[in-house]
């Protein structure tokens, strides 16, 4: 059994906090628990807060490049939150720009982010 | 390329065997490289570039070692890391250097990415034999 | 004592006719300075450094690294430094020592064995003192140098507030590669501890960029993106636009705005400000 991380949920949005380096099993687990809860408990936002994340690798990238496209799929937006400037520098230099995914510098920023987007949404 | 290490201390030997060996591996990397006082962008820099190399090692190689330490040249400080596998060797290395091109379903920016992000990067592959990529980052 | 005998002879041919001597040197070395150096103050230097000199000569002083000299290179020590500041060059400054041997050129044309040997050893010696006096001016110079390759550094990455959640970093002069990674990083910084969504990079004051400059201005907006910011580059002039277009690099995606007020139009339009003319204004 590898470690799973707790999706928290405050109105129509997901919300998930990495807190600590992760194996790349639990990574997969995130991805698949995200596209489960999205549908379960039909939510439109995902916000993923990455601020206490000293690296992210290609491998973290992918799965918030997936989880970004899933959610599109699924009707719900998925906002990263609170990447580090060097974190953010060395994923530029990978080679790893995360075209489709949406950004903020924290939770905050993010939430009103999504609620930007769900009221534009709207009209 | 063999890593020119600080005489009087040995490099560490490290597994790479299952997934979990790589939380182990960077944070290795991230001590060595707060001991050297790499800047916080080169650190990152450094851990990520050994992450992406480790998980090479370990889903093309089928699993090796890697070894780490500080290295000395010429009055300059920094951190190296030598991974190695005895797995089945890279057929065609300068595609295998290609951003995006990838034998195994990843993005492809693994051993191309990586080596953009250090000063040293040296690939040594013989189809068949195994892989040894050593990867050097020096104190500015 | 015949060391102790040359070096009266040495103070001998100084001060033979000791007034003239430090006069015809003052206008020898004014005459190549011209008029960066005020009159007395170089009347003033050379007259202390001439009966320093004199001293050392009569304790007996044969070389430049002797304890008799320490006055003679203390006084030579200021005079580069001063010069090295004021932006001579090392020969203008150096000279000043070189011009007492053509001074005393004069004496040799009758003067005995003695006299022909007291100038060869005054020679060497003042040799000695010339090469000290580059030496101590390129130390002065290369302290000069780091000490402002630093100021610029540290002038050089102002990232400033021009509004809420808006900040700016205006840069000046050639960028290399090296200044443009900690400008940028500083920027993606301050964005982080302003908390702010909106930066403006102004390049009025860059005449020319490289491929490389341009490449890590290009990866600061797209980390800057990453991390939830965005980046409007102003500025830019006609010659860097050529560049840019010259070598190829991709600008697509980038936001671009003339001025730097321009940008911060458009900064404010994107966090929300309104904008508005009072029409008449209020005085």
């Amino acid at each position: 059994m590898s470690e799973r991380i707790p999706i928290l949920r405050i109105g129509d949005t997901l919300i998930v906090s990495v807190q600590f380096d992760l194996e790349d099993q639990t990574v997969l687990n995130l991805q698949e628990d995200l596209a489960d809860q999205i549908v379960a408990r039909s939510a439109t936002g995902v916000i993923i807060d990455i601020g206490a994340l000293e690296i992210v690798d290609s491998f973290v990238g992918r799965m918030l490049a997936t989880v970004a496209s899933i959610s599109r799929v699924l009707d719900a937006r998925t906002v990263v939150v609170g990447m580090r400037p060097a974190v953010a520098i060395t994923l530029v230099e990978l080679g790893l720009s995360l075209g489709g995914v949406s950004t903020a510098l924290d939770l905050e920023k993010g939430l009103a982010k999504l609620n930007r987007a769900a009221s534009s949404g709207l009209q | 390329m063999t890593a020119p290490w600080t005489a009087g201390e040995e490099p560490r030997v490290y597994p790479i065997a299952r997934s979990g060996d790589l939380v182990h591996i960077r944070q290795a990397i991230r001590t060595l490289s707060q001991e050297c006082r790499l800047s916080l962008v080169d650190q990152t820099k450094m851990i990520t570039a050994a992450s992406e190399l480790a998980r090479n090692t370990l889903i093309y190689g089928g699993g090796g070692t890697v070894r780490a330490g500080t290295v000395s040249r010429g009055g300059k400080r920094g951190v190296a890391a030598i991974f190695e596998d005895s797995g089945p060797g890279i057929p065609d290395v300068e595609q295998a250097m290609t951003d995006g091109w990838t034998s195994g379903g990843g993005l492809g920016l693994g051993l191309s990415g990586a080596r953009r992000l250090v000063d040293d990067f040296d690939l040594n592959t013989v189809p068949g034999e195994g892989t040894v990529v050593t990867i050097i980052k020096w104190v500015r | 004592m015949v060391k102790r005998d040359s070096a009266v002879d040495l103070v001998g041919i100084l001060s033979v006719e000791d007034k003239d001597l430090a006069s015809s040197w003052i206008r020898e070395v004014s005459g190549t300075l011209g008029s960066r150096v005020g009159k007395a103050e170089l009347d003033r230097e050379l007259r202390e450094l001439y009966e320093a000199l004199v001293e050392a000569l009569r304790q007996g002083a044969t070389d430049v690294h002797a304890e008799q000299m320490s006055e003679v290179r203390a006084l030579l020590t200021e005079l580069s430094r001063n010069r090295a500041r004021q932006g001579f060059s090392p020969s203008e400054t150096a000279i000043s020592v070189f011009a007492l041997k053509r001074v005393l050129e004069p004496l040799l044309e009758d003067g005995s064995a003695e006299v022909v040997r007291a100038y060869l050893q005054l020679g060497r010696i003042l040799d000695g003192l010339g090469l000290f006096t580059i030496e101590t001016y390129t130390q002065t110079r290369d302290e000069l140098i780091s000490a402002q390759a630093e100021q610029l550094l540290e002038l050089s990455t102002p990232v400033v507030r021009l509004w809420d959640g808006v900040i700016a970093v205006p840069l000046v002069g050639t960028l290399d590669s090296a200044r443009t990674q900690v400008v940028m990083e500083k920027l993606l910084q301050a964005l982080v501890d302003t908390g702010s969504e909106q930066a403006i990079i102004d390049i009025t004051g860059v005449p020319a960029v490289d491929t490389q400059v341009a490449q890590h201005l290009l990866k600061t907006i797209v980390a800057a993106r990453l991390m939830g910011a965005e980046c409007t580059v102003s500025g830019i002039s006609p010659q860097i636009a050529q560049t840019i277009v010259a070598l190829g690099i991709e600008f697509d995606g980038i936001v671009t705005k003339a001025s730097l007020a321009d940008a911060l139009k458009l900064a404010l339009r994107r966090s929300g400000v309104d904008l508005v003319a009072h029409q008449g204004g209020q005085r």
